[in-house]
């Protein structure tokens, strides 16, 4: 009898595993399934660059069809998970619309699938009513964000018909996705905003909640002059408490508050709902994972990866990829029947770039035992960084790398 | 949970070998989460920690109970003062 491994997410994580064991194993000796719910797999570091250009929702930069990402061994499908049950090994999907025409499920629209093997790559989710003043995000809403398409092109409408004044860019809760995507965001503006002669007209403020302007001291050493020479303002130990969207200003914990013209905010962040209610996450909905066999802590034949973790490891594509090889080794070995080796662990592997504007990046390498030491910004990472986006959908998928 | 004298830890976060987010983000994810009162003990093994930790901690106006060294890392423990 065929093992049977089921993967919930259709991320960069989920997408990789999946690939990974269809194509290192037989038919006779594994079936491999993915369930997620849009059909679309999305590559989130193209959002960074929405408002600053014409890409529109289904732009393929930043959106494609999950199921031409997959091997053809994977057994894809599109639908909500209602419940997680790691007692009795079985997963409840409610199909997507649509879903069941193609299936030729006969009509019905909910199924019951059991497993050998579980991964969980269920992602983050924007909660930004965990900010006092926020409420879900819609169209209208007084303040923007580019952690989803939807919020990114809003933006891009806001700033292009923004005309000067204060823009305010603070992050909303921790942890969130991508930590330098904040930094990134606020040179890429500065940039913009010198092209389109608004920069004399605006002042930028970034509040950052720690000490220094990025978590990693030796970053923040690199960064921070830029900040200073391109006249862009910045306050530390600043964690947003509430926003008043009324008054156009946002308050900290502090004790401080900065009235803006326009907030850029990245929204609070949870764990996928499915894993809140299935008991399987942590208060923010996070699962307790083992940070070197990324096992579900307490819950045999279940493995977690990606942002759904709670790993302290920045919340990434490049963390979520590194972790997914590491899964599908793990897998492949208990499928063989055997125990994974030593080289099958997650070190803390996470690779990637900060955007400095003006055509510059630099490079982030690190893991649990080596800090990274961000060379000076230059055209050459940037280069790396805009290939890495076009080569993302023809290898990282895949498993290729 | 390690219990000493003075107080007892209701939430212990392993930051060791942390860079990003790094120890720092990690207790204050850790302090929003928990109950007004609660204590929560980060382990880190970067030595900023040392003085980010308790700046912060001050700087949220929560208490801070001590930093504890381990065989190559630190507990660092405040509580939830508000």
């Amino acid at each position: 009898m065929p093992k049977h491994v089921l993967i919930i997410g259709g991320g960069v994580g989920g997408t990789i595993v999946a690939n990974l064991l269809a194509r290192h194993t037989q038919a006779a000796d594994a079936s491999v399934t993915l369930v997620e719910s849009t059909g679309h797999h999305a590559y989130m570091p193209g959002w960074l660059y929405m408002p600053f250009n014409h890409d529109g929702l289904d732009s393929e930069h930043i959106l494609r069809g999950e199921h031409d990402l997959l091997n053809h061994r994977v057994n894809h499908i599109r639908g909500t998970v209602m419940r997680i049950d790691t007692q009795n090994h079985e997963v409840r999907v409610h199909y997507s619309p649509g879903f069941d025409e193609i299936a030729g499920t006969g009509g019905a629209t909910e199924a019951t699938y059991g497993y050998d093997y579980l991964v969980l790559a269920t992602g983050a989710r924007l909660a930004p009513e965990d900010l006092d003043g926020l409420s879900e995000y819609d169209g209208d809403s007084q303040w923007h964000h580019f952690y989803s398409a939807e919020g990114a092109l809003n933006l891009q409408h806001a700033l292009h018909h923004f005309e000067g004044g204060r823009i305010v860019i603070t992050v909303g809760g921790i942890p969130y996705r991508c930590p330098p995507a904040p930094l990134e965001f606020t040179f890429l503006l500065d940039e913009w905003l010198e092209k389109r002669g608004l920069r004399s007209k605006t002042e930028i403020q970034y509040l950052f909640p720690l000490p220094r302007v990025f978590p990693i001291e030796s970053v923040a050493e690199v960064v921070t002059p830029l900040l200073e020479q391109r006249n862009i303002g910045y306050t530390i130990f600043f964690n947003p408490e509430s926003v008043n969207t009324e008054k156009k200003i946002i308050y900290s914990l502090e004790g401080e508050e900065v009235p803006y013209d326009l907030l850029v905010l990245v929204p609070p962040h949870r764990g996928a709902r499915i894993i809140e209610d299935s008991g399987l996450g942590d208060e923010q909905g996070w699962i307790p994972t083992d940070r070197a066999t990324l096992e579900v802590k307490g819950q045999p034949h279940v493995y977690a990866l990606g942002d759904a973790t709670d790993l302290p490891v920045s919340k990434s594509g490049s963390a979520a990829h590194f972790e997914a090889k590491i899964v599908a080794a793990r897998l492949l070995a208990e499928l063989r029947g055997e125990q994974p080796g030593p080289d099958t662990v997650y070190d803390g592997e996470v690779m990637c770039f900060l955007e400095t504007g003006y055509n510059k990046a630099t490079q982030l390498v690190f893991n649990y035992e080596h800090p990274p030491r961000p060379p000076r910004p230059s055209l050459y990472y940037h280069m790396e960084k805009q290939l890495f986006n076009r080569a993302y959908w023809h290898i990282v998928p895949q498993g290729l790398v | 949970m390690p219990e000493t004298k003075e107080f007892t830890i209701d939430k212990e976060i392993d930051a060791r070998g942390s860079f990003c987010p790094g120890p720092l983000m990690e207790l204050i994810r850790g302090m929003k989460a928990l109950p007004v009162g609660g204590v929560l003990a980060v382990l880190s093994s970067d030595p900023g920690s040392a003085k980010d930790i308790p700046t912060w901690v001050q700087k949220a106006k929560h208490d801070f109970l001590g930093a504890f060294p381990e065989q190559g890392y630190t507990r660092f423990v405040a509580r939830k003062a508000h």
